[in-house]
């Protein structure tokens, strides 16, 4: 018998998944005009392949990753495109991101599909390929699968976790795509563990979902492989990246660590089947399944095509008349739709159609009354309540003494607390402010050095006439007659000799000699690198790139990478 | 803040409802009162509430905060039916309405309301009240006397001067003065067999009341209303040094049992240091907490000069609270092994 581990804290929220699982998974419909953000995964911006007036194919790339740490995004149908603008995204800001806007023809025609046979490839192709596939991380992190499956350099890896937990409440598209498509996932995991090499591969199935975890292990089985299926214990949220390795293997990942140094690896079971058939079918990720339910009358999983807006899933699940909002995501840590234009995104596992009754608009926030319930609640054994006073006094240097950021904003601490304060909002805005504090000082740091630089520059320019004068003086007086007749320009256009100037020139020659010098010292480490220190590097900017810049990876899918619910 | 943030669920808890459970669980020691004493103690617990929420809603309407809201929270009632049980029964009736007003007024308010009091507000009251008044305060009645509900309220009213009954001091005080008097000649063995005072384990009558409140602690408990840690490193406390001086010499310091059944050690152990707000929030901060008030608890009221100790000690801890919180953060998740 596998012996599990066990995570502190945790909540059992009632699940409210049996409506949706009822029916097997159905294809929505083509829309007419589809809303493809280019910009769908954790990392860089990809830039657009195609101009407005293009005919595109079905699967055909729209958007090219622009370095590692970024992901393709492809046509979903055929048709033409019609903008690339600003659209509104599924993204709880409500601010508009670049999309590919594309008119359906209705007649879904592929692109040349393209299996490969990845066993013939390098390593490092096979994660290009991934890459321009679009694969990122399904379970709602959306982290690019492929910059994930190296292993460290000094750490063996130990267990690949594949995680199929879903914890959250309402959620069951991952159950569904296990209970149909075990083989495809089984393996897609297989690609996983060719890459990474690991000791074992364990999948992680909350113990709520016996189908999915039967049709996993006969999947298992189908395929000749020696995965070991576990049904861990359903407790919100067993289902986040580091509860499910710490169930599974025991293991803690804080978050000044990265998964690969403790030997370990987590993918989401949807993440695995897009990679397989990205590799074996030549299939890029164009769809996804979305659990549409809530306050509606046709709960069920839908395939839905990438970039379609969410009202044209409307008629799919027949909202009841007290429908006020749709919440991506669970509701633990989902959020507002800001619109019915907003398309569905590669990050969108769940849309649930919200009411009075089913999500109560909240009570009045009391003062907290040190309870401790947020902190036997917390599964990263933090100290909300300390958290909360912090960020709340706006000290915010104490929030990180306190470990602000090994919270992942599960929600656990708000969902007990007595006097109903939203702990996680205030998380949320202190880790934010932090990043704004980063990002200016870096700012201030940044324009220092320009200041500096053109401090220099006009030092040195200055030196440099001095040198000059000094040599022009010089020159004068070596031949003080030849001067005037050589030049033939009257005299007041040539400085006065200057006694001084030649001490300033030997001066400034010195600074020169100094300022060349430094130079020389400064290393210049851009230069003639091998690709891999370039991929590198790119690998570390793009994990700082989060906490830089929250305008280009918001402050949700940052915590998600850290969630690496994937 | 955004009202639509997540989570959209939430557990269905509210500080009202933590205080009506801890109301709840006060009940089967009110019930005990009652048996012993008759309906006065619902007298008391009345001019004790009523003065409460009056201060609160006058607090509450000066500082402008939502008086619906806040008291409803059922939070200055549960401070009001602390200070009832935890003052003499049958005490002038002005004497319980300065100390739920100090509690509320100073203890509370003044320190910014509903969970910004570093002291536990009950246990003021207590200290001010057996510091200004330390006759009336230690003046409690004796359970064999007879008068009927009428006197009593004559009592307390200041109609009656006194019943003769009234000078029945607690049992734990007569183990004290006894001891006092008999210059380490009388045993304590010899003292508690006059079982008319002291009953069977911690004083006639008096030990059904802190049975009462044990078995309400262990509902609150069960419920998940209080944790383990407070109440029992404070019972540790008490039992570890009441115990260790009974061992050492029988005759001279009674045993834990009759610590544990006396005076306000269950009271102490279940409602009094478990209060959130002015006790410590992590797992060892609380069994150090716990276990420190039960300590000197016990030193206070074997050595001390007042007939109990909980008050003092449990104020001393309250004041050692942020000293006690910083050292003791536990470790996260991940960050185990390291400092
Ligand atoms: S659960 Fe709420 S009231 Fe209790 S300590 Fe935490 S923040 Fe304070
Ligand atoms: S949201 Fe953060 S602080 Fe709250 S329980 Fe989750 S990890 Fe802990």
């Amino acid at each position: 018998m596998f012996s599990l581990f066990k995570f502190k804290g945790g909540i059992k929220p009632p699940t409210y998944k049996a409506d949706s699982v009822r029916f097997p998974i159905a294809a929505a419909p083509v829309p007419a005009q589809l809303i493809v953000p280019l910009h769908q995964s954790i990392g860089g911006q990809p830039h657009p392949l195609v101009q407005a007036g293009d005919r595109v194919r079905k699967g055909q790339r729209i958007g090219a990753p622009d370095k590692w740490i970024s992901s393709a995004v492809h046509a979903p149908t055929s048709g033409t495109v019609i903008a690339i603008e600003e659209r509104l995204a599924a993204h709880p800001s409500g601010l508009p991101t670049l999309s590919v806007v594309i008119e359906a023809d209705g007649r879904d025609e592929w692109i040349k599909r393209q299996p490969v046979d990845y066993g013939r490839l390098e390593p490092e192709q096979v994660r290009e390929l991934l890459r321009d596939a679009g694969v990122v991380g399904l379970g709602g992190a959306v982290f690019p699968s492929h910059a994930k499956l190296t292993a460290a350099s000094d750490v063996p890896m130990e267990e690949l976790v594949i995680n199929g937990a879903e914890c959250e409440p309402f959620m069951s598209c991952d159950d569904l795509l296990m209970r149909e498509r075990g083989e495809d996932i089984v393996r897609g995991i297989g690609i996983f563990r060719d890459l990474l090499q690991p000791k074992r591969v364990l999948i992680g199935i909350e113990d709520n979902k016996p189908e999915a975890i039967a049709a996993m292990q006969a999947a298992v089985k189908a395929v000749g492989e020696n995965f070991e299926v576990i049904a861990v214990p359903t407790l919100y949220p067993a289902g986040g990246a580091k509860q499910l390795i710490r169930v599974l293997t025991g293991k803690e990942i804080p978050a000044s660590k990265r998964s690969p140094d403790l030997g370990v690896q987590c993918f989401n079971v949807a993440t695995a089947y897009t990679a397989w058939r990205a590799i074996a079918f030549g299939e890029p990720v164009i769809s996804r399944i979305v659990t549409l339910t809530g306050n509606v009358a046709q709960p069920r999983n839908w395939e839905v095509l990438l970039g379609t807006p969410l009202r044209d899933l409307v008629p799919l699940m027949q909202p009841k008349a007290d429908t006020n909002r749709y919440v991506m995501g669970g509701p633990m840590m989902g959020f507002d739709m800001p619109g019915l234009d907003a398309p569905i995104v590669k990050a969108t596992n769940c849309i649930i159609a919200s009411s009075p009754a089913i999500f109560p608009p909240p009570a009045p926030e009391m003062p907290c009354i040190r309870c401790g319930a947020c902190a036997e609640a917390c599964p990263h054994e933090l100290q909300p309540l300390e958290l909360y006073w912090f960020a709340r006094a706006h000290n915010f240097g104490k929030t990180q003494e306190y470990n602000l950021f090994d919270c992942i904003e599960c929600g656990c601490c708000s969902y007990v607390c007595p006097s109903r304060i939203p702990l996680v909002q205030y998380f949320r805005f202190a880790k934010s402010e932090i990043w704004a504090r980063e990002r200016e000082k870096e700012n201030a740091d940044a324009a220092r050095e320009r200041f500096e630089l053109r401090n220099e520059r006009e030092e040195r320019e200055k030196a440099e006439k001095a040198e000059r004068l000094a040599k022009a003086a010089a020159a004068r007086v070596a031949a003080p007659t030849q001067q005037p007749a050589d030049t033939g320009q009257p005299a007041t256009e040539q400085p006065a000799f200057d006694p001084d100037a030649a001490k300033k020139a030997a001066i400034a020659a010195a600074m020169e000699r100094a300022r060349k010098q430094r130079e020389q010292v400064k290393p210049k480490n851009t230069d003639e690198l091998t690709v891999a220190q370039r991929k590198e590097i790119a690998e570390i900017e793009a994990r700082r790139v989060p906490l830089q810049e929250p305008q280009n990876a918001s402050n949700a899918e940052i915590q998600r990478a850290q969630r690496e619910e994937e | 803040m955004n009202f639509t943030s997540p989570p959209y669920l939430t557990q269905n808890v509210s500080v009202r409802r933590i205080m009506l459970q801890v109301l709840a669980a006060l009940l089967p020691a009110i019930g005990v009162y009652l048996w012993l004493l008759g309906p006065i103690v619902l007298v008391q617990l009345a001019i004790a509430t009523a003065t409460a929420l009056a201060a609160e809603a006058v607090m509450l309407k000066l500082v402008d905060k939502p008086l619906g809201l806040f008291l409803g929270d059922g939070s200055a009632i549960v401070t009001a039916w602390l200070i009832a049980l935890a003052f003499p029964p049958m005490a002038p009736w002005w004497l319980i309405v300065v100390g739920v007003a100090f509690a509320i007024v100073v203890a509370k308010h003044l320190y910014g309301g509903l969970g910004q009091n570093p002291f536990n507000p009950a246990m003021i009251a207590f200290a001010v009240c057996i510091v200004s008044f330390p006759a009336l305060m230690s003046r409690w009645p004796s359970l064999n006397m007879d008068a009927s509900f009428a006197d009593h309220v004559a009592v307390m009213f200041g109609q009656l001067p006194r019943l003769d009954a009234m000078n029945g001091a607690t049992p734990l005080d007569t183990l004290k003065t006894a001891l006092k008097l008999g210059e380490g000649q009388v045993s304590v063995g010899a003292i508690l067999a006059d079982t008319r005072i002291f009953g069977r384990m911690g004083g006639h009558g008096w030990e059904w009341v802190a049975a009462a409140y044990l078995a309400g602690g262990l509902w609150l408990w069960q419920r998940k209303v209080i944790g383990w840690h407070l109440p029992l490193s404070f019972l540790g406390g008490m039992v570890a040094l009441s115990g260790a001086l009974w061992l050492w010499n029988p005759a001279q310091f009674a045993s834990p049992l009759f610590h544990l059944f006396s005076g306000g050690t269950m009271l102490g152990a279940f409602f009094i240091v478990t209060d959130p707000v002015s006790g410590s929030t992590t797992p060892k901060g609380k069994l150090i907490f716990g276990f420190a008030a039960g300590l000197i608890a016990y030193l206070i009221r074997v050595f001390g000069g007042y007939p109990d100790g909980v008050a003092f000690s449990v104020l001393l801890l309250n004041l050692c609270v942020p000293l006690i919180d910083l050292y003791t953060q536990p470790p996260i998740f991940g960050m185990k092994g390291e400092k």
